[in-house]
This record gives C-alpha cells, sequence and structure tokens, in this order.
C-alpha cells in the first residue's frame, strides 16, 4: 500500500497505469492528485458515461444540453431558463447541516457561472424512518442547512419532495436544484478561450476544506466515513450572496470571456474544463491564490473544495474593471494565471514548475467502463408475489387516515415553512402542490416546477420506475397548466462494479429515455451519484427527475385545492388493480412487493394534453395527479389543500382497497364548475381519455362510497389532524 | 414623492420592495447604496429584508455601522420618514431608532407563513388606509423575530401608542398560539414616539398584487404616499 499512493487517492492499478502511459513518465504527487480527482467517478462518470448516452438530448427549445455548467431551454421572447440539479448525498451524511447547505451553494453557481440570475431552489430528499433518532438528527440538519443557506441568499425554496424508507438509513439522498432566467444574449459558456487572456481567482480565499471531497463522493460510506468530515465544506451564504450579484455584474458589463464555478475537485476541475472546452491550455501560479491558512502546499490549493470560488476569464484588459466590481462587493480579485496555447495544463509555484499534465488527459481521457450488467436475483420473487392473497382491510376510513399520516404522504409544511419560498415575489404557487409556479415580472408567461422520483418502483422494475418518474413529473407540471420543456436529472444509485447496480442503473436510464422521448421532455444535464452503500448495502435505484415547465398565461394556472361547493370532480384515466409497490402495501401491510404499476407513455401523453387544453380554456377549477397513496389520498389532498369537502362514488369490480389506493399511472382528478363539466367530458372524449364523473365538492367531510354502498366517511377535521401533524410528532 | 431602497451587503428583499414601489404603486425610487453617506432628496427610505452582512454576531448588528447609518439617524431625527421591514426593522433597533431587542424565534427555526395582524394605530403615515383594529394578512420570513422590551419600555410603547401591529388570530383575537415566534405582548411592529420610523417584522411588499394573492401590504405603502400627498411632513 505505501508503495501504491494511487489506491489510497481512489485509483486503481490500471488507471495509474495508464496515467504513467499519457505522460509519459511517473506522476509527481500533485499530479496524481490531479488525476485522482478528475477521473473520480464525480467528475469523470467514467462508469456511467456510456449509458448516459440513451437519453435524448435536444428539441428546438434546448439552447443547452448537457456537458456545460448548466441546462438551458428557450421560453421565448429572446428569454432562457437555466437549470441543473445535483447530488450532495454523502457529504449530508456525515454533516447534514453543512453537508445540505454546501450541496445548495454548488448548484447556486452552476446557474449563475451560465450568466443567470438564479431565481429559485428545489429540493429533493430521501431519508431513513424517522422511528430512527440518526434518521430524525440528518433530516432536521438536511433542512435546517437548506434553509440557513437558501434563506439568506434570498432564493426562494419552492418545492421538492421528501420520501423516507429504511433503504436511506444511513445514506441520505440530497439532491438540491437551481432554476436562472436570463436573456439570449447574456448567455455565457465556461470557456477559457483567447490564449494569453488572463485567469482571475474570484470570490472566497481558499483554505484546506473539502481536498479529496469528489473522491470521498465516489466510494461507499462505511465505518471509516466519519474520519471524512474534514473532506466536508464549509458554507457561507453571506459570501455567496454576494458573488451573485457581483459575478451577475461582470456579466452586465460584458467583461467575460467565460466564468466557471469552483466545486468538486476545486481549481483543478474548474481549469481543465474550462481549458478542455476551449481547446486551450492553462498556466496557473498557486502562490498568487489567496490564503485563508498559511502553510498550504500546491496539492492543498490545487484540491481544496472551499466554497463561495468562480474561475473567470475576463477580456483582455478588462481585468481592472472585474476587480473594481470585486471590490465593491468586499470580494478579492486574483489574477492567478493565464491561457495558453499549448494544451497543457500546468502549475507554477512562483517560478517553478510543480505539475505539468495535457488538458485532455485529465477531462476526457479516463478510461470508461462499461460494466458487467446481472439482473438482481431480488426481483424474481418480490415481483411474482401473490398480492391477490392479501386479505382486505376491515376499515378503510382507518386506511385512509394511516396513509395521509405516513410521512411519505403527509404535509410537508414542517419543512417547507422553514424556508423562504415567497422572498422576490414571484412564487404565486408555493410548496405544496403538484408543482411550484413562478410567475416572471414584465411578461403574461410563468414558470412551473417539480421533482419526482418513486424509489421503491425503480427497486421493484427499474425500467418501469425510471419511465414513472419522467412521466409523472410532466403530470405534476400538466396539472398546474405548464408545458413540459426538459428534465434535469440526479441519479441515486449503489455501487456501479455490483452487476446488479450496474444493471439498474442501465434500466432506469432506459426507462427515462424512452419518457422522454415520448413526452418531448429531453435531458439537458444533471448528476450521478454512485456508491449510495452502506454496510455493503445498496439504496434504492433512485432517479431524481427535475422538471421545467411552461405556462404561456401564468394567469390560468391551476392547484389541487377545491374552491367551491358544487364543483363536478372528473377522474381521467382507468384504476386497475395496481398496488404493487404502494403506499398502502408498504403502510397496511408492511411489503414492498410486487411489480410497480404499468405505463403507457401513449396514453399518459393524452391524458396531459387534456389536463392541459381544458386548464387553458378555463374549463377547470382544480386538478392533482393521482400518485402516492392513490385516488383517495388525490382526493383528500384536494380536500384539504381547499379545505372543502367532497361526495363521491366509484364502480368498476376490483376490491375497494384497489381502487381506493392502487397507484394505476395517467390519472388526474379535476374539479370543474357544473356547467363546465360536460366540454372536459368532451375534451376527453376527443382524445380518447377514459373520463368519469365521480361526485360532486361540498361540505366538511370526504365520503368515498362504491355503487352507493359506504366505504369512507371522514371529517377534514380528523383527516387534517393526521395528515399535518404527523412531521411535527415524528419530530416531537 | 422619492423613495430610496438602502442596499447593505446581504440585503434580498431590495428587489421586491423596490419594484412595489416603483412597478406598482408607480412612485419613484432609487436604490441607495450602503456606502454612502447622504440622503438628500429622499422623502421616504426603507430598510428592506435580507440577510444584511449574513447576519453574523446578531441580526442587524454590523449593518447599523454601515457608512449609510448616521444619515438615515439623521434623516430620521429631522423627521423624514424611515420604514425598515424584517433585517431593516432588526437594523432600526440595533441602531437605537427604536426601542427593544430581537432574539431568535422560540422555535429555534426560520418561519416562513402568513400572519394575521391587528393594526393597533392607524393614525401613522404608515397606516392611514387602514381601520383602527383591522386585522389583516401579512407574510413572515425570519428566524430572529422575537421582539422583547423591558417592562418600562413596553409600558411606555404601549401608553404612546407606539405598537402599531399584533399578531393576532384570523378573528383578531391576540392569544400565544396566534404569535409566530414569541414576540412579547405578540408585538409585530412599533413605531418611534414621534411616528415617522416604523419597523415590522412581516413583509408588505410580499402582499401588493392581486397575483400574489394578498394586497394588504400595498395598504401600507400606500398609506406613506397618501400621507405624503395630503401635505403630510414631520420636521424639516
Amino acid at each position: 500500500m505505501e508503495d501504491k499512493p494511487w489506491r489510497e487517492m481512489g485509483l486503481t492499478d490500471e488507471e495509474y497505469e495508464r496515467i504513467c502511459s499519457l505522460l509519459g513518465r511517473e506522476p509527481n504527487h500533485l499530479e496524481l492528485g490531479m488525476f485522482a480527482v478528475m477521473w473520480s467517478e464525480h467528475c469523470s462518470y467514467k462508469n456511467s458515461r456510456p449509458v448516459l448516452r440513451l437519453f435524448p438530448t435536444k428539441a428546438p427549445w434546448v439552447l443547452q444540453g448537457p456537458g456545460e455548467n448548466a441546462g438551458v431551454v428557450d421560453i421565448g421572447d429572446g428569454q432562457a431558463v437555466v437549470f441543473k440539479i445535483e447530488s450532495h448525498n454523502h457529504p449530508s451524511a456525515i454533516e447534514p447541516f453543512q453537508g445540505a447547505a454546501t450541496g445548495v451553494g454548488g448548484i447556486v453557481r452552476d446557474i449563475f457561472a451560465m450568466g443567470a440570475r438564479p431565481i429559485a431552489l428545489l429540493d429533493s430528499l430521501r431519508f431513513g424512518p424517522l422511528s430512527e433518532p440518526r434518521n430524525r438528527y440528518l433530516f432536521s440538519g438536511v433542512v435546517g442547512g437548506i434553509a440557513w443557506y437558501g434563506n439568506c441568499l434570498g432564493l426562494p425554496t419552492v418545492g421538492g419532495e421528501v420520501y423516507f424508507d429504511p433503504s436511506y438509513s444511513g445514506n441520505p439522498l440530497v439532491n438540491a436544484m437551481c432554476i436562472g432566467l436570463i436573456e439570449h444574449q447574456k448567455l455565457r459558456r465556461g470557456l477559457a478561450a483567447g490564449v494569453g487572456n488572463a485567469v482571475m481567482l474570484v470570490g472566497a480565499r481558499t483554505g484546506r476544506d473539502g481536498i479529496h471531497g469528489a473522491t470521498f463522493a465516489s466510494e461507499e460510506l462505511g465505518e471509516a466515513s466519519e474520519s471524512r468530515r474534514p473532506a466536508v465544506q464549509v458554507g457561507d451564504p453571506f459570501r455567496e450572496k454576494l458573488l451573485v450579484e457581483a459575478c451577475l455584474a461582470l456579466i452586465e458589463e460584458d467583461l467575460l470571456v467565460g466564468m466557471q464555478d469552483l466545486g468538486a475537485a476545486g481549481l483543478t476541475s474548474a481549469g481543465s474544463e474550462m481549458a478542455s472546452r476551449a481547446g486551450t491550455g492553462m498556466e496557473l501560479d498557486v502562490a498568487r491564490v489567496p490564503r485563508r491558512e498559511e502553510g498550504m502546499t500546491p496539492y492543498e490549493v490545487m484540491l481544496s473544495e472551499s466554497q463561495e470560488r468562480m474561475l473567470v476569464v475576463p477580456r483582455r484588459g478588462c481585468e481592472e474593471r472585474v476587480r473594481e466590481i470585486l471590490e465593491r462587493w468586499d470580494l478579492e480579485a486574483t489574477v492567478i494565471g493565464r491561457v495558453t496555447a499549448d494544451g497543457s495544463f500546468r502549475i507554477l509555484e512562483a517560478d517553478k514548475v510543480v505539475a505539468e499534465v495535457p488538458v485532455r488527459a485529465l477531462t476526457s481521457d479516463c478510461p470508461v467502463y462499461k460494466r458487467e450488467r446481472r439482473r438482481p436475483d431480488y426481483l424474481e420473487a418480490l415481483q411474482q408475489y401473490d398480492l391477490s392473497a392479501l386479505p382486505e382491510p376491515g376499515d378503510y376510513n382507518r386506511v385512509l387516515l394511516d396513509l395521509l399520516g405516513s410521512p411519505n404522504i403527509a404535509s410537508k409544511e414542517w419543512v417547507y415553512r422553514q424556508y423562504d419560498f415567497m422572498v422576490r415575489t414571484d412564487t404565486v404557487v408555493g410548496p405544496g402542490s403538484d408543482a411550484a409556479v413562478l410567475r416572471i415580472k414584465g411578461a403574461k408567461k410563468g414558470l412551473a416546477l417539480t421533482t419526482d422520483g418513486n424509489g421503491r418502483y425503480c427497486y421493484l422494475d427499474p425500467e418501469m420506475g425510471g419511465a414513472i418518474a419522467v412521466a409523472e413529473a410532466a403530470r405534476n407540471l400538466s396539472c398546474c397548466g405548464a408545458r413540459p420543456l426538459a428534465i434535469t436529472n440526479c441519479l441515486n444509485f449503489g455501487n456501479p462494479e455490483k452487476p446488479e447496480v450496474a444493471w439498474q442503473f442501465y434500466h432506469v436510464v432506459l426507462g427515462m429515455s424512452r419518457a422522454c422521448e415520448a413526452l418531448e421532455t429531453p435531458v439537458t444535464g444533471g448528476n450521478v451519484s454512485f456508491y449510495n452503500e452502506t454496510g455493503g448495502k445498496a439504496i434504492y435505484p433512485t432517479p431524481v427527475v427535475g422538471m421545467v415547465g411552461l405556462l404561456s398565461d401564468v394567469s390560468r394556472r391551476c392547484t389541487q385545492g377545491f374552491r367551491q361547493e358544487g364543483d363536478v370532480i372528473v377522474l381521467l384515466g382507468e384504476t386497475l388493480d395496481e398496488i404493487g409497490g404502494s403506499e398502502y402495501l408498504a403502510v397496511v401491510h408492511g411489503l414492498v412487493a410486487g411489480r410497480p404499476p404499468r405505463l403507457d407513455l401513449d396514453k399518459e401523453k393524452r391524458v396531459q394534453q387534456v389536463v392541459r387544453a381544458a386548464i387553458q380554456q378555463g374549463l377547470v377549477e382544480a386538478a392533482h395527479d393521482c400518485a402516492e397513496g392513490g385516488l383517495a389520498v388525490a382526493l383528500a389532498e384536494m380536500a384539504l389543500s381547499g379545505n372543502l369537502g367532497a361526495r363521491v362514488d366509484l364502480s368498476g369490480d376490483l376490491p375497494p382497497s384497489r381502487f381506493l389506493f392502487s397507484e394505476s399511472q395517467s390519472r388526474v382528478l379535476l374539479a370543474a364548475r357544473p356547467e363546465k363539466a360536460g366540454e372536459v367530458l368532451a375534451l376527453a372524449k376527443a382524445a380518447g381519455v377514459a373520463a368519469t364523473g365521480i361526485g360532486f365538492c361540498g361540505g366538511d367531510r370526504v365520503v368515498i362510497s362504491h355503487r352507493g354502498t359506504g366505504l369512507i366517511d371522514l371529517a377534514l377535521e380528523e383527516m387534517a389532524a393526521k395528515w399535518r401533524g404527523s412531521l411535527p410528532n415524528c419530530l416531537g | 414623492m422619492q423613495f430610496g431602497v438602502i442596499v447593505f451587503p446581504g440585503s434580498n428583499c431590495d428587489h421586491d420592495v423596490y419594484h412595489a414601489v416603483g412597478a406598482v404603486l408607480g412612485q419613484p425610487v432609487e436604490y441607495i447604496w450602503h456606502a454612502e453617506k447622504s440622503l438628500r432628496g429622499f422623502d421616504c427610505i426603507i430598510l428592506p429584508g435580507g440577510f444584511s452582512y449574513g447576519d453574523y454576531l446578531r441580526a442587524g448588528a454590523i449593518a447599523r455601522f454601515a457608512n449609510i447609518m448616521p444619515a438615515v439617524v439623521d434623516f430620521a431625527r429631522r423627521g423624514g420618514l424611515v420604514l425598515g421591514i424584517c433585517n431593516g426593522f432588526q437594523i432600526l433597533l440595533e441602531a437605537g431608532l427604536l426601542p427593544g431587542a430581537m432574539r431568535k424565534n422560540d422555535c429555534l427555526q426560520f418561519r416562513c407563513q402568513d400572519v394575521y395582524l391587528k393594526v393597533e394605530n392607524n393614525h401613522l403615515p404608515f397606516t392611514l388606509k387602514f381601520k383602527g383594529g383591522e386585522v389583516i394578512r401579512l407574510p413572515i420570513a425570519h428566524g430572529e423575530g422575537n421582539y422583547f422590551a423591558d417592562p418600562a419600555t413596553l409600558a411606555e410603547l404601549e401608553e404612546n401608542g407606539q405598537v402599531v401591529f399584533r399578531y393576532c388570530t384570523p378573528a383578531g383575537e391576540v392569544t400565544a398560539a396566534a404569535n409566530p415566534n414569541g414576540s412579547v405582548a405578540n408585538i409585530a411592529g412599533i413605531v418611534n414616539r414621534e411616528g415617522n420610523v416604523l419597523g415590522l417584522m412581516p413583509h408588505p411588499e410580499r402582499a401588493a398584487e392581486e397575483i400574489l394573492g394578498n394586497t394588504d401590504g400595498l395598504k401600507l405603502l400606500a398609506s406613506i404616499v397618501e400621507w405624503w400627498e395630503g401635505g403630510g411632513r414631520y420636521g424639516g
């Protein structure tokens, strides 16, 4: 081990050999460190790249696909939306508050690195059950960290999700998404172009924090992970706020050739990636990097993941103006190097060369692994599980209350009341509906935003689960009246060197790709997070889809709460015998088994078209998709959100547990004024979508019967106590 | 009527209040950089919400030393209208323009939600469009909004009608359950003795447009304009 230092840094013997052959010599310690971080899975995607090629990435409205700091889609009128989601799972498992906070900080820098003004955040979170103290600690810490960083930045956290399952105990998922707004001509890329141009480091000083964070993110969590705490960065949201304003001022004055944030792998990654994109080289002098601590070695400077820093390449002659603007915001800007022509990434310490490697060797020559794939053994038994043998519950009221109190379904107000979701005064639909909606000041249009991903479905059928993640995200947007435009994704998986995990990964991506294709929502980027394992056990395969949609008229937005007595409730789509992987199965029978619901992409597309058309034509008062907990829970959520009851009668020949709690896809509940219900039904019929009037809004109870026989009859108050009280009660 | 919005490093509601005063209310408004030293030409100064200087040390504790603050104190002493919202309120307390102090919310967490407020004093330039005792709804978003004043100061505030807004139920009852942060006497906003410096934790600028679902906050901003246009002047 002692004479093989690369192993300590996470490189294999073969990878080391390859580095030697690329350099024509053995690398020195610094060069080895640079290769180790750049060739980590986190930076190189060496295990995922071949599979990610399955994703469709193009559409006329996609201005920037994968490969940049963030994706960009056109929203008309010369405006564009910049967005990306990224994981910060490993740091959050060790130090939840700072881990989550710096996750937010990192994704925000990706957005303004493109020149865009960040306008909103979403967070998709997964934890183990709250019955365990460690999970409560992680959950409160993560939420607190997101609140601390996002609130201070003045960015509204407008949505996201939280799910709990034993599979995430010890390895929580923290995926942060940021959305920015920009005028097309201000778009910037992370380019180190123009030989001889200065390279400037702006923002915070460089310290010893986060060294080898990217490597840490690319290994399994174990008992030794606690000692990785120094690899977790510490955030300073105040400084980030200054950095946002200063960098946007640089864009406003058109002073830059390129800009890139310093995230994973710090200067090593930012410098080499900027040069790589531009096809240039770069020379950096670590002696000129402003330090927070004394005695730092070149190795520490080049690998530090200190937060709130950006690398910029100013236009020739603009260096002084860049410095002035940064100074106005009490920040430093220092020329630390220059763009070169020789394709080499040369690191100096004053006048001594301490490292010199080809840029492309770091960014592009990393080996790519096509991992062996094997269908996991667990699938056969779980998918064949005989769910029809399970007994019907005796008391459906009890079941609905238990589901409403399940932390996966319960109101997430405990979480979002800690986030400032209103700052910037653009949030017109905040957390707690299917998707968040932002208005755009001075325009008629609006943006709809959501995240989605059901790990349980993906565990039981990766391909179907992957497709459903995309379909449900799109359905959420459609339920607001928005046209889905594109996605970003965070792919959270176990160790890809295990054939079963590689198989899950491949099939999830395949399913997602098919859904993206069918629903015309290409992938514009994202992030892969492997090695989410503790004690050798992987999390559920968990893709998180972050989706952006456009409302042509934001005044026509729709929400999920019932609005008026007498409105007709219409169910679009059909309920089938599909309780596999459902929340009902988990809560009532303690089971994660069966096949997840089937998704017919053609049907899905038509259902969503009907929903959007009905909303745009002003026919609909409320809309909500049927997801976890099925129709009964969706109905209860609409009633609770609108503080107005409902009375519905269902038909069909399924057992009650099925038509109440089955999670069949492509179903949406709509509420319409009685005089407009006919038009809604006609729209559906024309599109070949099943639509049934099932009841009416009114009163202060939710009453569900089957062909006149009562099944559920609950007061709103009683349901609200369960739904709203669950998370606060779990957390004491 | 010329409004000025002070921008401290870390202010983050400066754009919002600028939008509410300028685009919604249609009044001239300018940003004032914290390093400036003069407030000449302004008729009303707004200290916006946010996290000035990161709220490090204590909310508002560093901002009170900003270059612009002596001018704000002078402007207020000469009778100019000063409105501090959220972090702006905290800064006014730290600067001694309003009495009392702010502690962390009693729940020890940040709180973002709508609250109901009872308008206790509608005879001010900031509140004349409200009815006395009117119940309004405004959003709050803060981690340190737990107002405190010692009993003597509190008695003085009450006696002089300086308590302007109190957290209440939708029906207007001032109860412990309606208090989102533990503030003494459910205080959400106070005014100085002279009536020209108002500080409040809720955000009127977030409730200033139909599309945001609430225009109660616009009434507060519009009161200022109405008072001014009606010839209202303080000091000079």
